[in-house]
């Protein structure tokens, strides 16, 4: 079973979102999402200063096996990316919570983290999508 | 080794070297090159040697049965190379006036007539270079048609997840925003969604079928009602072709642009990475688009007159995508194919990559392997979900697929489409014979009881090849492309 922090919130398309104090929030991938890539190879950046959308696709993680784009699960402005990830992706498999953050957003409008799912609703969420497979 | 590490300074191929001396005075010195060329200096002997070993590694469709999903490796027929190659087409320069390229035109005007009788389209441009220009082109001709008519709202291109992996990509190329559009457990396009998803942004939809789920889409036609009801237009990928030829006409399944993967459906050669040849077809809306050039027929004086067509003839044409027609000897093998197999060989094409891949299905499932749609009949290629042996055996896919060289096999199709987890994606083609299938299914029957008792053997697994597990990731993370002498390095 992967690791899913209780404190942290999420896409159904494995994003997960830190919410500071300052009004930021820091996004990444799941432990479960980086499982199933794989080993990352590359990972495409927003750059600091972009004004993004809530479901707009803010980046891409690449692996040997899929390349698969990140979605935004907020609206707001770029404050800081990860640029250690240009040099070693791989910070996303061995610690996709902590090192392996991707980018950080200054939230337009803090009322659509109601939309975002909490730790407890994803983890139900992989679930049934292994349970699915299971049936087949 | 690589030819450059075979060289010694000095040493050259006397017999291939220019007898005639150089003459550039009529190259500017601003553009003569000062320093030499950086080429191998090897002689005659080590060139043949070279190259002669290395063409023994090939695991190709000519040493092996290649099942790769979703590239339809079938056998190209040795009479279309040689059709191709004479010398009349060899010698053939691409700027020949027309009177003396008539044989030539005539191929190509009747390859155009062939693939619009197959697919049940209006109009067929055979320039495209590959795949993905056909798509470009496709989809280009899809904005074309939008902008003619002002409605420059639409800047949204639908795409099923079990497209073709190549679909985003192009309509982001042609600067178009993807959705996409989920499908079911059972394969098909999610229609509720698909309505959710039309609206006045919709430039159109891009679909696979069979889709990359190795599965029919029962619902094309209320797919297309709604895509037309709300003015989009619907783009086939003619990927999957194989499995439907003769069969099912894209252009009867309401389908307003396509492309067709010549060197897929009809047998030409698999480069790597080319040449292969993507024509595209179109029905009566995207007619003034197409690109240039193709071929036309006149009549005179009771004699067909074969010519190009260019921007006289198509003045709206999305216009050239190379210099001269495309892959022309890729064009030539392509209607010799079609012209030996006829109308009804061509039929017993989807007839028998469909027979084949469900005979090969139903094998490899009462063999104990997990279908990823066992529901579904399969068209020309299935799923296999090799996720309990991951899971359980810790075995992947990739170990599967890694070991199945050792049997003399190439590896299926793995880790696509992205839905299903630990996938294999089979497609026998229709030029495979039983003995060749059950062998096949024996072999991943070998490997299984391998995985269960001696799980490390697969996992280092391949033994046989010229080079064993490759460290793909490396690989990817650290690209080393380019050789310099070692002086230089």
């Amino acid at each position: 079973m992967s690791e899913i922090p209780s404190e942290l919130r999420f896409m159904a398309s494995h994003e997960w979102i830190r919410v500071e104090n300052d009004g930021t929030a820091y996004v990444g991938i799941s432990d479960h999402a980086q499982s199933a890539l794989g080993d990352l190879v590359y990972v495409e950046l927003p750059e600091v200063g972009d004004t993004i959308t809530a479901g707009d696709e803010a980046g891409v993680v690449e692996s040997v096996k899929a390349a698969s784009d990140i979605y935004a699960p907020l609206t707001g402005e770029v404050v800081a990316i990860n640029e250690a990830l240009n040099d070693n992706p791989e910070l996303v498999n061995s610690d996709p919570y902590g090192d392996g953050w991707i980018y950080r957003i200054r939230m337009a409008d803090p009322e659509e983290l109601e939309d975002l799912l909490s730790a407890e609703e994803y983890a139900e969420q992989i679930e049934e999508e292994a349970d699915d497979q299971a049936e087949d | 080794m690589l030819i450059f590490e075979r060289g010694q300074a000095g040493r050259r191929a006397v017999a291939q070297a220019p007898s005639t001396t150089d003459d550039l005075h009529d190259i500017p010195a601003a553009l003569q090159r000062k320093q030499k060329p950086l080429l191998p200096e090897v002689g005659e002997m080590q060139v043949v040697r070279h190259y002669t070993n290395l063409s023994r590694k090939n695991f190709s469709i000519d040493t092996h049965f290649y099942p790769l999903g979703s590239c339809t490796m079938k056998y190209n027929p040795r009479g279309a190379h040689r059709a191709a190659m004479q010398a009349g087409f060899l010698g053939r320069h691409p700027l020949a006036h027309e009177s003396i390229s008539q044989g030539f035109l005539a191929c190509l005007y009747e390859l155009q007539e062939v693939l619009k009788g197959v697919t049940g389209m209006k109009g067929v441009s055979l320039t495209p270079m590959a795949g993905a220009q056909g798509e470009f082109a496709g989809v280009a001709m899809i904005r074309a048609y939008h902008e003619a008519r002002k409605d420059h709202e639409r800047k949204e291109i639908l795409i099923p997840s079990a497209a073709h992996g190549t679909n985003p990509a192009t309509a982001v190329m042609c600067g178009y925003k993807v959705r996409e559009i989920p499908v079911n457990d059972e394969g098909d396009v999610d229609v509720d969604a698909l309505r959710d998803a039309v609206g006045p942004q919709t430039a159109g939809l891009m679909m696979t079928n069979p889709s990359t789920c190795g599965v029919f889409e029962r619902s094309v036609r209320e797919i297309a009602e709604i895509v037309h009801a709300a003015g989009g237009l619907l783009y086939y990928d003619g990927a999957n072709l194989n499995a439907i030829l003769g069969k099912v006409r894209p252009g009867d399944m309401g389908f307003d642009v396509m492309h067709m993967n010549l060197h897929k459906t009809f047998a030409t050669p698999h480069g790597g990475g080319g040449p292969g040849a993507g024509p595209v077809g179109v029905g009566e809306r995207l007619l003034p688009y197409l690109p240039i050039p193709m071929v036309g027929k006149d009549e005179i004086e009771g004699k067909p007159r074969y010519r190009w067509l260019t921007e006289a003839d198509i003045p709206q044409t999305i216009g050239r995508l190379s210099t001269f027609m495309g892959n022309a000897g890729v064009l030539l093998r392509a209607h010799y194919y079609a012209s030996v197999l006829g109308r009804e060989g061509l039929l017993r094409v989807g007839e028998f990559s469909t027979l084949n891949a469900n005979y090969l299905m139903k094998k490899v499932q009462d063999a104990g392997f997990q279908l990823a749609y066992p529901k579904r009949r399969a068209t020309h290629e299935f799923i296999i979900t090799l996720n309990k042996q991951a899971k359980e055996l810790h075995v992947s896919a990739m170990d599967f697929a890694k070991r199945i060289l050792d049997y003399g096999y190439h590896a299926p199709t793995t880790y696509f489409p992205l839905l299903i987890p630990e996938c294999w994606l089979i497609e026998p083609t229709e030029t495979e014979s039983r003995d060749e299938l059950d062998g096949f299914v024996k072999a991943m029957v070998q490997i299984q009881a391998e995985a269960e008792n001696n799980p490390e053997l697969v996992r280092g697994a391949p033994y046989s090849q010229p080079v064993r597990r490759l460290d793909d990731v490396r690989a990817a993370r650290e690209l080393d492309l380019v050789w310099r002498p070692t002086a230089e390095q």
